[in-house]
């Protein structure tokens, strides 16, 4: 490196700099954000929270039926996440280069795979909720559509990547479509198909919540019944019995993912 | 012949009684099977614990597929214009940048904390509870809970999503922290320079781009999170006007034209990250 490129990228990254401020500067105006008001708030609000969450005796009695909308919550993600995972893999096989049937086909499910990735499920819940209304299968569908885009794209990048010369291998010898499948493809993409839909059955509780807060549903439907009647008591066990239940599941898919990887 | 003996047993298994095990599979398949008919319990299971509530699926069914046929053939806007739909996007843009950019200048700091290279053992540890702990709380009930404190509005959204973004950057940005040559750290500690000069003429320009393309990655996550919450937690912008259109106009039409501008984003926002990806992370995503 002489002088001459240090000063060159020393240049690019002061406008990258002035730019990025500018941006900030201009998102800032938009939503009317004041950076000394928001700071303020942290200490504002982290004193909130050590005064008022606090989970007192009272608020134990109505542990069983938080637990109940919580397990609600968890099947419904791991539901969503299977039946999902099931049809994405399908998709998945479509839209992959390797084990595309024809071009039409994988066309087809790259773009329901991107449709339904590309429209939050904020979106999604709020469409099925006019005609499904306040139930489960609204909670349901809505994490089901946004998790087959998601783990559609993913499988297609995880069959791209793993099974090129077996898949080639396996043509040569004169196998069918559903041989290569069968035998070269699932069991080379399963464990890294695995992670992924571990990983989606996280996120998808932590997106149930959000969720069941549009959708009246489960555990964030609770949520919000003790936020807006200001039982903080309430709240506060609500969210650590939703980081309890995060965090096992978190460790139980690294185990797994640990073992399988 | 006993060297032979043992050399013969590391390789194939056998039982108990000495026979060879043919038996195919070991812990990997087990486990994968195992983790599989487990799932599959789960979610049969899950169908019997459901709430069904006035749930009428054949009506549910048609009458969603005649929504959304209206929904996306015949997008309009009835309750604002073009202009202020523009100004809403912008707002839930700006919303998702603030939150990104604030996250990305802490958890940078947060991060050399959390890199098992650059810090001790015990520092690394903490930081990485904590951040697990912020992860495991959703970031919906973040931004309710800053509402409280600060009032509903822009501060409140983008604290909540800061927390969020900043437990995903620093896992991520410690990740490559930690995959620094060893190699430029150990010259660079040999030549006696100190913790800062290492971190800023040794490990921020080798990872620069790494940070930049995560930073991105984040930014489109925060777009999508951005509109839940203005939807769930009235912060604002397209998200607040979906919730409005759907929740109380039941205008369909419209919830179209919204669905359809936070789409032509969102794919815009892919487009540009798998670009970087492809350029950055080609082990990753090809």
């Amino acid at each position: 490196m002489n002088e001459k490129t240090i000063r060159k990228s020393r240049g690019i990254a002061t406008i990258f700099l002035i730019v990025i401020i500018m941006m900030t500067y201009l998102s800032a105006v938009i939503t009317n954000f004041n950076l000394a008001e928001g700071l303020a708030t942290i200490p504002k609000a982290l004193g909130w929270i050590g005064a008022n969450l606090i989970i007192t005796p009272e608020t134990w009695e109505r542990l069983p039926s938080i637990l109940d909308k919580l397990f609600e919550t968890i099947f419904m993600s791991i539901a969503a996440t299977t039946l999902a995972a099931v049809v994405s893999i399908f998709l998945g096989l479509m839209g992959s280069k390797t084990t595309k049937v024809n071009g039409v086909l994988s066309v087809i499910s790259r773009g329901v795979a991107s449709f339904s990735r590309n429209i939050p499920v904020v979106a999604w819940s709020l469409i099925l909720l006019i005609s499904f209304g306040q139930n489960s299968v609204t909670g349901f569908l809505a994490l089901f559509v946004g998790t087959l885009g998601f783990l559609t794209r993913a499988f297609i990048e995880s069959i791209d990547e793993a099974s090129q010369s077996a898949v080639e291998a396996l043509r040569a010898t004169g196998a069918t479509y559903f041989h290569i499948v069968n035998k070269a493809v699932i069991p080379q993409t399963l464990p890294q198909m695995l992670s992924w839909i571990l990983f989606m059955i996280e996120t998808n509780i932590r997106s149930a919540t959000l969720v069941g807060i549009l959708t009246g549903t489960g555990i964030g439907f609770t949520f919000d019944l003790y936020y807006k009647t200001l039982n903080y008591n309430a709240v506060a066990l609500v969210t650590l019995t939703i980081i309890i239940a995060v965090i096992i599941i978190e460790m139980i898919s690294n185990r797994i993912r640990k073992v399988i990887l | 012949m006993e060297v032979i003996n043992t050399n013969k047993a590391m390789y194939i298994k056998r039982t108990k009684k000495g026979r060879i095990n043919i038996k195919s599979g070991n812990k990997v398949d087990l486990v994968i099977k195992l983790t599989i008919l487990i799932l599959t319990l789960l979610t049969v299971m899950a169908f019997f614990f459901f709430d069904y509530t006035g749930l009428q699926l054949g009506r549910a069914i048609t009458e969603t597929a005649h929504n959304l046929k209206v929904m996306f053939l015949e997008p309009a806007l009835s309750h604002f214009g073009w202009g202020e739909a523009f100004y809403q996007v912008g707002v839930t843009i700006g919303l998702g940048f603030l939150a990104t950019i604030f996250g990305a200048v802490i958890a940078l700091f947060l991060s050399f904390m959390a890199a098992e290279n650059l810090s001790k053992p015990s520092i690394s540890k903490t930081v990485r509870i904590i951040v697990a702990f912020i992860r495991a709380v959703p970031t919906v009930l973040w931004v309710l809970i800053f509402a409280i404190a600060s009032g509903l509005g822009s501060e409140a959204a983008v604290l909540g999503m800061l927390f969020h973004s900043v437990a995903y950057l620093v896992k991520a940005f410690s990740e490559s922290f930690e995959e620094v040559d060893q190699g430029i750290i150990e010259a660079m500690r040999a030549t006696g320079s100190n913790w800062w000069h290492i971190v800023t003429h040794g490990v921020l320009p080798s990872t620069f781009t790494y940070l930049l393309s995560w930073t991105f990655l984040r930014f489109e996550i925060n777009f999508g999170v951005a509109v839940a919450m203005g939807a769930a937690a009235g912060a604002g912008g397209i998200g607040f006007e979906l919730f409005m259109a759907s929740g109380f106009y039941f205008d369909l039409r419209e919830v179209g034209f919204i669905t359809y501008a936070i789409l032509i984003i969102a794919i815009v926002l892919e487009l540009i990250s798998t670009r970087l990806k492809n350029r950055y992370f080609p082990a990753t995503a090809r």
